[in-house]
């Protein structure tokens, strides 16, 4: 898997999360088995456990017995909030430096912000 | 986690040659090993030593508990697929086959009979005139489909196309999830099979250099690159592998010692990529050789594929 993008088994919990927020993976449907996932993204199956583990305690996942991992009612929800919180530390933090390094101001950004957003 | 295979103290001579020196490691029960090393570093030598073929000078080897050296009780769960495994002369794919049929209490002919299909084996040909890379293959079968609880597979690619090393990872893969069991592999080509590891064993000039986690080894390989003073400053905190220097600006392989680290150096003014373990790996080697500081090695180092 990527070597820029952390460990590999953040990157598996992340593409089941951007799986369930995209609602490709719905809430109460089966998650991959760690072995599946070993096979797609030929990792070891303890570190696609360990993707899996991370996410049964955020509570985004939870186990059957006997029959495998499941997405919980509300994930979604719960990942869309903690994504919102986030947004600010991932995107602006970024933005802000590089444009405080060019010579851009907030209101040039508020402006450049608008623009596009009305684009789009 | 229980422990599959383990040296103490293992030294091992030959004849004014010192091959390991004071090798101590633990090889856990139903993992996927990787024994990384520069040619002449020991990993034959210590596979050689797992599975009974040598004793040491001094130290002591276990593997399942009990010393390999001519015990039944061990060997019989071993499989040992060496570079360039030799076969008797008038021996087909099919005789190979029917052998390890016998030699395996665990064997599994449908697996066997599925890969020898992959690889497009012929059944009735003498193993003596079959390919570089069709031997290797035959080697691949018998480490695969005997089950072994301890499988060794000391450079099993040897002549492989990638197409052939792709379809062995992804078989190892699929048939280690399903039977789990202690895998051993030896390779140079680290970066077609770091995600497949657990464990990494690293030795250089018959010692133990790395022996860790592989998911925590890659979370603490850093390269930087800034400033020099500022490099020297965060390296200095650090282990640092590799630098190399333009017009002021460094870069550094670094393996970090704090959790922070990738912090820091951003704070520092640093910017910050990750590293494959094979650049981890070639780092370490090279700091650990006495020609370190040899230009020609850092080149090698640069044109290592990413």
């Amino acid at each position: 898997m990527n070597d820029d993008a952390g460990p590999i088994f953040r990157q598996i919990a992340t593409q089941l999360e951007d799986a369930i927020v995209d609602g490709s993976l719905a809430e109460e449907s089966q998650a991959p088995s760690s072995n599946e996932l070993a096979a797609f993204h030929r990792i070891n199956p303890a570190t696609a456990a360990k993707g899996l583990n991370q996410l049964v305690s955020d509570g985004v996942l939870y186990k059957r017995r006997g029959v495998g991992m499941f997405v919980a009612t509300g994930a979604r929800e719960q990942l869309l909030k903690r994504r919102r919180s986030e947004f600010a530390d991932q995107y602006l933090t970024p933005l802000l430096a590089e444009a405080d390094k060019v010579g851009i101001s907030i209101t040039e950004i508020a402006a450049m912000l608008r623009e596009r957003g009305s684009r789009a | 986690m229980t422990t599959a295979a383990a040296l103490e103290g293992v030294t091992m001579r030959f004849r004014g040659h010192t091959a390991l020196t004071d090798v101590s490691t633990e090889i856990q029960a139903d993992t996927i090993t990787g024994l990384l090393g520069r040619n002449g570093a020991g990993k034959t030598t210590l596979m050689q030593l797992l599975t009974g073929h040598r004793v040491p000078t001094s130290g002591r080897v276990r593997v399942l508990g009990q010393e390999p050296y001519e015990n039944d009780a061990v060997l019989s769960r071993l499989c040992f697929i060496k570079e360039g495994q030799r076969y008797p002369d008038h021996f087909r794919v099919c005789d190979a086959l029917r052998a390890a049929a016998t030699l395996y209490p665990d064997w599994d002919a449908d697996l066997a009979d599925d890969l020898v299909r992959d690889f497009d084996l012929p059944r009735k040909r003498q193993i003596k005139k079959l390919s570089r890379g069709m031997n290797s293959a035959v080697g691949i079968v018998l480490g695969l489909a005997s089950r072994a609880p301890v499988t060794l597979f000391d450079e099993p690619y040897l002549g492989l196309d990638a197409v052939a090393r792709q379809q062995f990872y992804d078989r190892l893969l699929a048939d280690y999830a399903e039977h789990p069991r202690t895998i051993v592999l030896s390779t140079h080509l680290i970066e077609e099979i770091s995600d497949l590891l657990e464990h990494v064993l690293l030795i250089d000039h018959g010692r133990v250099l790395l022996d860790a986690d592989a998911e925590a080894l890659r979370a603490s390989a850093l390269t930087v690159t800034g400033p020099a003073r500022q490099v020297a400053t965060f390296g200095s905190a650090h282990e640092l592998l590799t630098t190399e220097s333009l017009a002021g600006q460094s870069r550094a392989i670094v393996r970090t010692r704090t959790a922070t680290a990738s912090r820091d150096a951003t704070d520092l003014g640093l910017s910050v990529e990750r590293t494959s373990l094979q650049q981890l790996v070639v780092g370490m080697s090279l700091s650990a050789s006495p020609s370190a500081a040899a230009p020609t090695d850092h080149q090698a180092l640069q044109g290592a594929p990413r």
